[in-house]
């Protein structure tokens, strides 16, 4: 039953997750706060920087995580495996119906005033989405078990300060993600 | 055709295997690999699918990838790309995550996590910087903005919604601005 409503779960967000990767958060945020219990939301930071920092699309390794996460509970090994892909499937399946159905008539597609004006109304509201399960998902992580962590909080803002920075800005994530793991290790955190 | 499709396969599993972050990331090598290599597509028509792959639903380089596929081999083409795709992250993911799970209790792996979260939060914070800066271009996306965050945030309304929200208003006012020209 498990494979089923992760089927179907991660079908909706292949659906309805708009913008690619990033996109797809705001959703698995809702996942988390969910009565699955899949994974928490906690878990949901590790399984942005994992999948920021191994290759392939995001999105996909997300749900590739998280499907992991979801069978492994339930079955071990194996179901963890088994749940990785079929969260997968469940996020392509509706991207390749709807690609194939658009291949077909591309020009007109990309053209058409209406596919034009709902992408200009969907983008700020999927940044906002974006926003609001960034925000829990730090929250989260700088106040654990009642009280503020503030080594974490410091090295997130030092962090954020230096991709301001011209010539830090291209860097990949994954060298900040191994950066904050050295700081946690030295740090004790 | 088992060729042909064998090849699509190979192709995107190398480009899934060797790009990190997808999205535009995957641009460089889509380019050298479809473009220049295979010359399955023009650089002009690449971008073309990018653009449709950003502004539909699902994953861009799965998009790009469906896209290829069904031009060079029909439905099969598209599907056979798409697994092509997957498949790095799949077999690399579930590695991690399975290695993870020993080692997740050990004092150093811990302390790693929690350093790295703290990272994801900065990283997380440029992304909405991005995100805003890109779509917020005007009084009508601002406020649309402000919606998507009252919803999500006070009333707590599921993602679809507010998408399906913005979808309707994006429309509806534009729908509007054209019978004020006219």
């Amino acid at each position: 039953m498990t494979f089923l409503y992760l089927f179907y779960e991660f079908f909706k967000i292949g659906l309805f997750a708009v913008g690619g990767g990033p996109a797809t958060i705001p959703f698995l945020y809702d996942l988390a706060a969910s009565d699955y219990g899949w994974f928490n939301q906690k878990q949901l930071a590790d399984m942005i920087a994992i999948s920021e920092s191994t290759p392939g699309p995001i999105g996909v390794n997300m749900a590739t995580y998280a499907g992991f996460n979801a069978g492994y509970k339930e079955l071990g090994m194996g179901g963890g495996i088994l749940g990785g892909i079929i969260a997968t499937t469940g996020l392509v399946v509706p991207a390749i119906i709807v690609i194939v159905i658009i291949a077909k008539f591309l020009k007109s597609f990309s053209d058409n005033k209406y596919v034009k004006s709902a992408f200009y109304g969907i983008r700020p509201t999927v940044a906002a989405l974006v926003l609001s399960a960034v925000y829990g998902i730090i929250a989260q992580t700088f106040y654990q078990d009642g009280a503020f962590a503030y080594e974490v909080i410091i090295i997130a803002l030092i962090v954020f300060a230096l991709m301001f920075i011209k010539k830090l800005k291209n860097l990949h994530p994954a060298f900040w993600l191994v950066l904050g793991a050295v700081a946690g290790i030295v740090l004790k955190l | 055709m088992v060729k042909k499709l064998l090849t699509l396969f190979i192709t995107f599993a190398k480009i899934g295997a060797m790009t990190f972050g997808g999205g535009l990331t995957m641009l460089p090598l889509l380019t050298k690999e479809v473009v220049e290599k295979k010359k399955w597509a023009t650089e002009e028509q690449l971008l073309n699918y990018y653009a449709v792959g950003q502004c539909t639903p699902g994953i861009i380089a799965v998009n790009t990838a469906t896209f290829i596929g069904y031009y060079q081999a029909g439905l099969i083409g598209g599907i056979v790309a798409t697994v092509g795709m997957v498949t790095p992250s799949l077999i690399i993911i579930i590695a991690i995550t399975a290695a993870l799970q020993q080692f997740m209790d050990y004092p150093v792996v811990a302390s790693a996590l929690m350093g790295i979260r703290a990272v994801v939060c900065a990283l997380l914070s440029h992304t909405v910087i991005t995100l805003s800066r890109k779509s917020l271009v005007d009084i009508v996306t601002a406020m649309l903005f402000i919606i998507g965050i009252v919803l999500s945030f006070v009333l707590d309304v599921t993602p679809i919604l507010v998408v399906v929200v913005g979808a309707v208003i994006g429309v509806a006012v534009n729908k509007v601005r054209e019978v004020r020209k006219k």
